[in-house]
Protein backbone atom coordinates (compact mmCIF):
# COMPACT_ATOMS: atom_id res chain seq x y z
CA UNK A 1 0.00 0.00 0.00
CA UNK A 2 1.08 3.25 -0.27
CA UNK A 3 2.88 5.54 1.85
CA UNK A 4 0.78 8.61 3.50
CA UNK A 5 2.89 11.62 2.53
CA UNK A 6 1.84 13.22 5.25
CA UNK A 7 3.84 11.12 7.96
CA UNK A 8 7.48 12.06 6.08
CA UNK A 9 9.53 15.21 6.48
CA UNK A 10 12.02 16.27 4.06
CA UNK A 11 14.35 19.39 4.69
CA UNK A 12 16.86 20.33 1.77
CA UNK A 13 19.41 22.21 3.27
CA UNK A 14 21.56 24.97 1.00
CA UNK A 15 24.60 23.47 1.43
CA UNK A 16 27.33 20.56 1.81
CA UNK A 17 28.19 22.11 5.09
CA UNK A 18 24.74 22.25 6.54
CA UNK A 19 23.83 18.60 5.01
CA UNK A 20 26.94 17.30 7.63
CA UNK A 21 25.29 19.46 10.38
CA UNK A 22 22.17 18.14 10.32
CA UNK A 23 23.64 14.24 9.83
CA UNK A 24 25.86 14.90 12.86
CA UNK A 25 23.34 16.11 15.09
CA UNK A 26 21.26 13.36 14.53
CA UNK A 27 23.38 10.14 13.11
CA UNK A 28 20.93 7.89 11.56
CA UNK A 29 17.73 10.21 11.64
CA UNK A 30 18.23 11.43 8.47
CA UNK A 31 17.75 9.75 4.87
CA UNK A 32 19.88 11.56 2.03
CA UNK A 33 17.86 11.58 -0.90
CA UNK A 34 19.74 12.46 -4.25
CA UNK A 35 17.77 12.23 -7.39
CA UNK A 36 15.20 10.05 -5.49
CA UNK A 37 14.88 7.17 -8.07
CA UNK A 38 15.20 4.39 -5.67
CA UNK A 39 13.85 6.16 -2.13
CA UNK A 40 10.44 7.17 -4.35
CA UNK A 41 9.82 3.84 -5.26
CA UNK A 42 10.40 2.54 -1.95
CA UNK A 43 7.88 5.32 -0.72
CA UNK A 44 5.61 4.23 -3.09
CA UNK A 45 5.17 0.74 -1.81
CA UNK A 46 5.01 1.45 1.75
CA UNK A 47 8.38 0.66 2.37
CA UNK A 48 10.38 4.19 3.46
CA UNK A 49 11.21 2.81 6.80
CA UNK A 50 12.87 6.49 7.25
CA UNK A 51 10.53 9.12 8.10
CA UNK A 52 12.87 12.05 7.95
CA UNK A 53 14.75 12.71 4.73
CA UNK A 54 17.23 15.15 3.56
CA UNK A 55 17.57 16.27 0.14
CA UNK A 56 20.82 16.49 -2.03
CA UNK A 57 18.99 17.38 -5.14
CA UNK A 58 19.92 21.26 -5.29
CA UNK A 59 23.57 21.01 -4.07
CA UNK A 60 26.55 21.92 -6.89
CA UNK A 61 28.85 21.30 -4.70
CA UNK A 62 28.20 17.14 -5.46
CA UNK A 63 27.95 17.42 -9.22
CA UNK A 64 30.69 17.80 -11.49
CA UNK A 65 33.18 15.89 -13.25
CA UNK A 66 36.66 17.18 -12.50
CA UNK A 67 40.22 16.23 -14.45
CA UNK A 68 43.31 15.78 -13.60
CA UNK A 69 46.84 14.52 -14.66
CA UNK A 70 46.12 11.65 -12.71
CA UNK A 71 43.03 10.93 -11.89
CA UNK A 72 39.39 11.74 -12.66
CA UNK A 73 36.80 12.63 -9.97
CA UNK A 74 33.15 12.62 -9.90
CA UNK A 75 30.99 13.89 -7.50
CA UNK A 76 28.51 11.90 -6.62
CA UNK A 77 25.30 13.84 -6.91
CA UNK A 78 26.58 13.57 -10.67
CA UNK A 79 23.81 11.84 -12.59
CA UNK A 80 24.08 9.14 -15.24
CA UNK A 81 22.87 11.55 -18.23
CA UNK A 82 25.71 13.92 -17.23
CA UNK A 83 28.32 10.49 -17.05
CA UNK A 84 26.90 10.11 -20.93
CA UNK A 85 27.97 13.25 -21.77
CA UNK A 86 31.19 13.35 -20.28
CA UNK A 87 33.80 13.18 -22.76
CA UNK A 88 36.98 12.13 -20.40
CA UNK A 89 34.58 9.31 -18.96
CA UNK A 90 34.00 8.26 -22.88
CA UNK A 91 37.37 8.26 -23.59
CA UNK A 92 39.18 6.89 -20.46
CA UNK A 93 36.58 5.11 -18.68
CA UNK A 94 33.66 3.57 -21.57
CA UNK A 95 32.51 0.89 -19.21
CA UNK A 96 31.24 3.27 -16.83
CA UNK A 97 29.56 5.31 -19.64
CA UNK A 98 28.12 2.02 -20.70
CA UNK A 99 26.71 0.85 -17.47
CA UNK A 100 25.10 4.52 -17.19
CA UNK A 101 23.68 3.83 -20.25
CA UNK A 102 22.51 0.74 -18.59
CA UNK A 103 20.68 2.35 -15.86
CA UNK A 104 17.10 2.85 -15.64
CA UNK A 105 15.32 4.79 -18.67
CA UNK A 106 16.93 8.08 -19.68
CA UNK A 107 14.04 9.95 -17.77
CA UNK A 108 15.83 8.55 -14.69
CA UNK A 109 19.06 8.73 -15.87
CA UNK A 110 18.29 12.52 -15.81
CA UNK A 111 17.70 11.87 -12.31
CA UNK A 112 19.63 9.08 -10.61
CA UNK A 113 23.16 9.68 -9.48
CA UNK A 114 26.31 7.82 -9.45
CA UNK A 115 26.56 8.39 -5.67
CA UNK A 116 22.91 6.62 -5.03
CA UNK A 117 23.56 4.10 -7.15
CA UNK A 118 26.73 2.98 -4.82
CA UNK A 119 25.45 4.10 -1.22
CA UNK A 120 21.99 2.41 -2.46
CA UNK A 121 24.16 -0.67 -2.48
CA UNK A 122 21.76 -2.92 -4.45
CA UNK A 123 23.76 -5.98 -5.58
CA UNK A 124 22.62 -5.38 -8.62
CA UNK A 125 23.02 -2.50 -9.44
CA UNK A 126 24.57 -1.14 -12.61
CA UNK A 127 27.69 0.92 -12.07
CA UNK A 128 29.89 -0.85 -9.42
CA UNK A 129 31.45 -3.86 -11.39
CA UNK A 130 33.09 -0.97 -13.88
CA UNK A 131 34.10 0.66 -10.23
CA UNK A 132 35.14 -2.32 -8.88
CA UNK A 133 37.46 -3.15 -12.03
CA UNK A 134 38.49 0.71 -12.77
CA UNK A 135 39.79 0.25 -9.02
CA UNK A 136 37.74 3.52 -7.55
CA UNK A 137 38.35 5.71 -4.50
CA UNK A 138 35.21 6.95 -2.61
CA UNK A 139 35.70 10.17 -0.58
CA UNK A 140 33.39 9.74 2.20
CA UNK A 141 33.14 13.11 4.40
CA UNK A 142 31.25 13.87 7.78
CA UNK A 143 31.10 16.90 10.26
CA UNK A 144 33.95 15.39 11.59
CA UNK A 145 36.44 15.28 8.66
CA UNK A 146 37.27 13.61 5.83
CA UNK A 147 38.64 10.05 4.78
CA UNK A 148 39.39 7.99 1.68
CA UNK A 149 38.64 4.04 1.14
CA UNK A 150 39.10 2.07 -2.25
CA UNK A 151 35.48 1.39 -3.19
CA UNK A 152 36.58 -2.75 -2.95
CA UNK A 153 36.20 -1.60 0.46
CA UNK A 154 32.78 -0.20 1.01
CA UNK A 155 30.27 -3.03 0.23
CA UNK A 156 29.85 -5.36 3.81
CA UNK A 157 26.75 -7.31 3.23
CA UNK A 158 23.53 -7.47 1.52
CA UNK A 159 22.77 -3.74 1.19
CA UNK A 160 25.08 -3.14 4.12
CA UNK A 161 28.30 -0.53 3.62
CA UNK A 162 31.41 1.17 5.47
CA UNK A 163 29.38 4.58 5.87
CA UNK A 164 28.85 5.50 9.60
CA UNK A 165 25.32 7.00 10.19
CA UNK A 166 26.43 10.93 10.04
CA UNK A 167 28.80 9.86 6.90
CA UNK A 168 28.27 11.04 3.04
CA UNK A 169 29.82 9.62 0.13
CA UNK A 170 31.45 13.17 -1.31
CA UNK A 171 33.37 11.78 -4.33
CA UNK A 172 34.19 8.38 -6.96
CA UNK A 173 37.74 8.96 -7.87
CA UNK A 174 39.06 6.76 -10.86
CA UNK A 175 42.68 6.39 -11.75
CA UNK A 176 43.62 7.83 -15.16
CA UNK A 177 45.76 4.61 -16.65
CA UNK A 178 43.16 2.24 -18.83
CA UNK A 179 43.57 4.07 -21.93
CA UNK A 180 44.73 1.44 -24.43
CA UNK A 181 43.74 -1.51 -22.02
CA UNK A 182 41.53 -4.32 -22.86
CA UNK A 183 38.39 -3.20 -22.00
CA UNK A 184 34.97 -5.23 -21.39
CA UNK A 185 31.44 -5.40 -19.74
CA UNK A 186 28.12 -7.06 -20.42
CA UNK A 187 24.84 -7.13 -18.92
CA UNK A 188 22.57 -9.88 -18.81
CA UNK A 189 18.57 -8.72 -18.14
CA UNK A 190 15.30 -9.62 -19.58
CA UNK A 191 15.48 -6.67 -21.92
CA UNK A 192 17.61 -3.88 -23.33
CA UNK A 193 15.81 -0.84 -21.51
CA UNK A 194 15.86 -0.27 -17.59
CA UNK A 195 15.46 -3.96 -16.76
CA UNK A 196 17.65 -5.09 -13.62
CA UNK A 197 20.67 -7.39 -14.20
CA UNK A 198 20.14 -10.82 -14.37
CA UNK A 199 24.04 -10.70 -13.84
CA UNK A 200 26.36 -7.72 -15.13
CA UNK A 201 30.58 -8.37 -15.49
CA UNK A 202 33.09 -5.12 -16.07
CA UNK A 203 36.41 -6.84 -16.92
CA UNK A 204 39.53 -4.83 -18.06
CA UNK A 205 43.00 -6.01 -18.45
CA UNK A 206 46.51 -5.34 -19.85
CA UNK A 207 49.44 -7.70 -21.75
CA UNK A 208 52.88 -7.76 -22.10
CA UNK A 209 53.59 -10.00 -25.21
CA UNK A 210 51.79 -12.70 -24.28
CA UNK A 211 51.39 -12.13 -20.71
CA UNK A 212 48.16 -10.65 -18.95
CA UNK A 213 50.23 -8.30 -16.31
CA UNK A 214 47.19 -6.51 -15.06
CA UNK A 215 43.42 -7.63 -14.54
CA UNK A 216 40.08 -6.57 -12.48
CA UNK A 217 37.03 -8.01 -12.55
CA UNK A 218 33.95 -6.53 -11.33
CA UNK A 219 30.25 -8.41 -11.01
CA UNK A 220 27.17 -7.51 -9.90
CA UNK A 221 24.06 -10.04 -9.18
CA UNK A 222 26.83 -12.76 -8.47
CA UNK A 223 26.25 -12.62 -4.90
CA UNK A 224 24.92 -10.53 -1.65
CA UNK A 225 26.75 -7.38 -2.84
CA UNK A 226 28.62 -6.24 -6.10
CA UNK A 227 32.59 -7.98 -5.79
CA UNK A 228 35.64 -8.41 -7.43
CA UNK A 229 36.58 -11.12 -8.49
CA UNK A 230 39.77 -11.62 -6.95
CA UNK A 231 40.40 -15.53 -7.65
CA UNK A 232 39.25 -15.26 -11.26
CA UNK A 233 41.82 -12.35 -12.08
CA UNK A 234 44.80 -14.67 -9.24
CA UNK A 235 44.12 -17.18 -11.75
CA UNK A 236 44.94 -15.20 -14.72
CA UNK A 237 47.31 -12.48 -13.71
CA UNK A 238 51.05 -13.11 -15.06
CA UNK A 239 50.08 -15.83 -17.39
CA UNK A 240 49.83 -16.83 -20.76
CA UNK A 241 46.08 -16.94 -21.66
CA UNK A 242 45.78 -21.08 -23.07
CA UNK A 243 42.86 -23.08 -22.45
CA UNK A 244 44.15 -24.30 -18.86
CA UNK A 245 44.46 -21.08 -17.50
CA UNK A 246 41.06 -20.14 -19.03
CA UNK A 247 39.10 -23.22 -17.34
CA UNK A 248 41.46 -22.41 -13.98
CA UNK A 249 39.92 -19.18 -14.25
CA UNK A 250 36.73 -20.26 -15.28
CA UNK A 251 36.92 -22.92 -12.22
CA UNK A 252 38.20 -19.80 -9.68
CA UNK A 253 35.00 -17.80 -10.55
CA UNK A 254 32.76 -19.87 -9.67
CA UNK A 255 33.96 -20.74 -6.23
CA UNK A 256 34.02 -17.11 -5.48
CA UNK A 257 30.42 -16.14 -6.41
CA UNK A 258 27.12 -16.84 -4.52
CA UNK A 259 24.44 -15.94 -7.15
CA UNK A 260 20.85 -16.28 -5.90
CA UNK A 261 17.31 -17.65 -6.75
CA UNK A 262 14.84 -14.86 -7.32
CA UNK A 263 12.18 -13.27 -9.63
CA UNK A 264 14.66 -12.55 -12.36
CA UNK A 265 16.57 -15.49 -12.84
CA UNK A 266 18.19 -18.65 -10.94
CA UNK A 267 21.39 -19.23 -9.54
CA UNK A 268 22.19 -22.51 -11.71
CA UNK A 269 21.61 -20.09 -15.28
CA UNK A 270 23.52 -17.21 -13.56
CA UNK A 271 26.58 -19.46 -12.76
CA UNK A 272 26.80 -20.56 -15.82
CA UNK A 273 26.20 -17.41 -17.83
CA UNK A 274 28.84 -15.59 -15.75
CA UNK A 275 31.09 -18.38 -16.82
CA UNK A 276 30.70 -17.93 -20.26
CA UNK A 277 30.91 -14.42 -19.94
CA UNK A 278 34.60 -14.88 -18.43
CA UNK A 279 34.88 -17.24 -20.92
CA UNK A 280 34.31 -15.17 -24.32
CA UNK A 281 36.46 -11.93 -22.19
CA UNK A 282 38.83 -14.29 -22.04
CA UNK A 283 39.50 -15.59 -25.34
CA UNK A 284 39.14 -12.20 -27.10
CA UNK A 285 42.19 -10.81 -24.56
CA UNK A 286 44.03 -13.70 -26.22
CA UNK A 287 43.11 -12.75 -29.07
CA UNK A 288 43.68 -8.93 -28.92
CA UNK B 1 5.42 23.12 3.19
CA UNK B 2 4.81 25.95 0.02
CA UNK B 3 6.38 25.27 -2.96
CA UNK B 4 6.76 27.73 -5.88
CA UNK B 5 7.54 26.39 -9.28
CA UNK B 6 6.64 27.46 -12.65
CA UNK B 7 4.42 25.30 -14.86
CA UNK B 8 3.48 25.95 -17.76
CA UNK B 9 5.18 29.25 -18.06
CA UNK B 10 2.62 29.92 -14.70
CA UNK B 11 4.19 30.57 -12.04
CA UNK B 12 2.37 28.50 -9.10
CA UNK B 13 2.45 28.32 -5.18
CA UNK B 14 1.35 25.12 -3.30
CA UNK B 15 0.81 24.40 0.17
CA UNK B 16 1.68 20.53 0.17
CA UNK B 17 3.61 18.07 2.11
CA UNK B 18 7.24 18.12 0.95
CA UNK B 19 7.67 14.48 0.16
CA UNK B 20 3.93 14.52 -2.58
CA UNK B 21 5.05 13.46 -5.78
CA UNK B 22 5.19 15.76 -7.91
CA UNK B 23 2.98 13.59 -10.48
CA UNK B 24 -0.19 14.30 -7.44
CA UNK B 25 0.64 17.68 -7.20
CA UNK B 26 0.40 18.26 -10.73
CA UNK B 27 -2.82 15.87 -10.82
CA UNK B 28 -4.83 16.90 -7.57
CA UNK B 29 -3.43 20.61 -6.42
CA UNK B 30 -3.81 21.94 -10.10
CA UNK B 31 -5.83 19.60 -11.81
CA UNK B 32 -3.22 19.08 -14.82
CA UNK B 33 -5.07 15.51 -15.16
CA UNK B 34 -2.85 15.18 -18.74
CA UNK B 35 -0.17 13.86 -16.90
CA UNK B 36 -0.80 9.87 -16.36
CA UNK B 37 -0.08 7.42 -13.81
CA UNK B 38 1.21 3.85 -14.57
CA UNK B 39 3.39 2.11 -12.80
CA UNK B 40 3.86 4.69 -9.84
CA UNK B 41 7.96 3.11 -9.85
CA UNK B 42 9.61 4.76 -12.65
CA UNK B 43 9.43 2.04 -14.99
CA UNK B 44 6.59 3.39 -17.66
CA UNK B 45 6.87 6.75 -18.42
CA UNK B 46 3.32 7.44 -18.25
CA UNK B 47 4.24 10.23 -16.02
CA UNK B 48 7.04 11.80 -17.61
CA UNK B 49 7.19 15.55 -17.62
CA UNK B 50 9.73 18.40 -18.39
CA UNK B 51 11.44 19.72 -15.19
CA UNK B 52 14.66 22.36 -15.72
CA UNK B 53 14.64 21.27 -19.21
CA UNK B 54 14.66 17.55 -18.67
CA UNK B 55 12.50 14.65 -19.21
CA UNK B 56 11.45 12.72 -15.30
CA UNK B 57 9.21 10.79 -13.98
CA UNK B 58 7.02 12.87 -11.87
CA UNK B 59 6.37 9.64 -9.70
CA UNK B 60 9.46 10.03 -8.65
CA UNK B 61 10.54 13.41 -7.39
CA UNK B 62 9.48 14.65 -3.83
CA UNK B 63 8.15 18.19 -4.53
CA UNK B 64 10.25 19.92 -2.29
CA UNK B 65 12.87 18.79 -5.27
CA UNK B 66 10.91 20.70 -7.41
CA UNK B 67 10.99 24.09 -5.63
CA UNK B 68 11.46 26.59 -8.13
CA UNK B 69 11.81 24.52 -11.40
CA UNK B 70 10.55 25.23 -14.44
CA UNK B 71 8.16 22.19 -15.57
CA UNK B 72 6.23 21.57 -18.55
CA UNK B 73 3.25 18.88 -18.93
CA UNK B 74 1.42 17.56 -21.67
CA UNK B 75 -0.91 20.66 -21.51
CA UNK B 76 2.31 23.33 -21.94
CA UNK B 77 2.56 22.03 -25.36
CA UNK B 78 -0.02 23.37 -27.22
CA UNK B 79 0.26 27.21 -27.81
CA UNK B 80 -2.98 29.32 -28.09
CA UNK B 81 -5.64 26.17 -28.87
CA UNK B 82 -2.95 25.04 -31.36
CA UNK B 83 -1.38 21.43 -31.13
CA UNK B 84 2.50 20.97 -30.84
CA UNK B 85 4.20 19.97 -34.51
CA UNK B 86 5.09 16.52 -32.51
CA UNK B 87 0.87 16.46 -31.32
CA UNK B 88 0.22 16.78 -34.60
CA UNK B 89 2.12 14.13 -36.19
CA UNK B 90 1.28 11.74 -33.72
CA UNK B 91 -2.58 12.12 -34.80
CA UNK B 92 -1.91 11.87 -38.60
CA UNK B 93 0.56 9.04 -37.93
CA UNK B 94 -2.39 7.12 -35.45
CA UNK B 95 0.28 7.42 -33.19
CA UNK B 96 -2.02 7.13 -29.65
CA UNK B 97 -4.10 4.40 -29.04
CA UNK B 98 -6.27 4.37 -25.54
CA UNK B 99 -3.99 7.30 -25.01
CA UNK B 100 -2.82 6.49 -21.26
CA UNK B 101 0.81 6.52 -22.72
CA UNK B 102 0.54 9.45 -25.26
CA UNK B 103 1.19 12.16 -22.83
CA UNK B 104 4.81 10.66 -21.89
CA UNK B 105 5.39 9.67 -25.09
CA UNK B 106 4.96 13.23 -26.55
CA UNK B 107 6.95 14.83 -23.70
CA UNK B 108 9.74 12.19 -24.12
CA UNK B 109 9.62 12.95 -28.01
CA UNK B 110 9.98 16.59 -27.22
CA UNK B 111 13.43 15.67 -24.82
CA UNK B 112 14.79 13.29 -27.76
CA UNK B 113 14.40 16.20 -30.42
CA UNK B 114 15.00 19.22 -28.03
CA UNK B 115 18.64 16.71 -27.67
CA UNK B 116 18.89 15.08 -30.94
CA UNK B 117 16.80 17.22 -33.88
CA UNK B 118 17.79 14.43 -36.19
CA UNK B 119 17.58 11.07 -34.73
CA UNK B 120 18.01 7.89 -35.96
CA UNK B 121 15.63 5.35 -35.59
CA UNK B 122 17.59 3.54 -32.91
CA UNK B 123 18.08 7.17 -31.08
CA UNK B 124 13.75 7.78 -31.11
CA UNK B 125 14.04 3.59 -30.13
CA UNK B 126 15.79 4.62 -27.31
CA UNK B 127 15.22 8.19 -26.52
CA UNK B 128 11.72 6.32 -25.96
CA UNK B 129 12.73 2.98 -24.38
CA UNK B 130 11.14 4.62 -20.77
CA UNK B 131 8.18 4.86 -22.41
CA UNK B 132 5.89 2.45 -22.33
CA UNK B 133 2.73 1.52 -24.29
CA UNK B 134 0.26 -1.60 -23.08
CA UNK B 135 -1.49 -1.13 -26.52
CA UNK B 136 1.62 -2.00 -28.40
CA UNK B 137 1.71 0.57 -30.92
CA UNK B 138 5.12 1.63 -30.89
CA UNK B 139 5.42 1.42 -35.19
CA UNK B 140 3.45 4.14 -35.29
CA UNK B 141 4.87 6.12 -32.59
CA UNK B 142 8.06 5.79 -33.95
CA UNK B 143 7.27 6.66 -37.42
CA UNK B 144 5.09 9.98 -35.80
CA UNK B 145 9.11 10.91 -34.23
CA UNK B 146 10.45 10.17 -37.52
CA UNK B 147 8.43 12.23 -39.77
CA UNK B 148 8.76 15.31 -37.16
CA UNK B 149 12.24 14.81 -37.47
CA UNK B 150 12.64 15.28 -41.02
CA UNK B 151 9.65 17.57 -41.70
CA UNK B 152 9.68 18.94 -39.06
CA UNK B 153 13.20 20.22 -37.75
CA UNK B 154 13.38 24.16 -38.16
CA UNK B 155 10.04 24.55 -36.56
CA UNK B 156 11.05 22.13 -33.94
CA UNK B 157 14.35 23.82 -33.00
CA UNK B 158 13.00 27.06 -32.41
CA UNK B 159 10.17 25.66 -30.05
CA UNK B 160 10.93 26.44 -26.57
CA UNK B 161 9.64 24.00 -23.43
CA UNK B 162 8.55 26.18 -20.96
Amino acid sequence: MRSNVTEYEMIAPATLEAVLQTMAAEPGEYLPVAGGTEVMVMLGVGKLAARKLLSLGGLKELRFICESDDVVTIGAGTTFTDIRKSKVIAAEFPLLAQAAGWTGSIANQNRATLGGNIVNASPAADSPPALLAYGATLEIVSARGVRTLPYSEFHKGYKKTALEPDELLRTITLPRKFAGWFQRSRKVGTRNAQAISKVAMAFVAKKDGGVVTEIAIGGASLREMPIRCTAAEDAVRGKTLDAAVIAAARAAMTGEIVPIDDIRSTGKYRVQVIGNILEEFLKELAQS
Amino acid sequence: MAITFTVNGEKRTVDVPPVSRLLDVLREELHLTGTKEGCGEGECGSCSVMMNGELVNSCLVPVLQADGATICTIEGMSKNGEMHPIQKKFLECGAAQCGICTPGMVLAAHHLLEKTPQPTMEQIREGLAGNLCRCTGYQRIFEAVAQCATENAELLATSESK
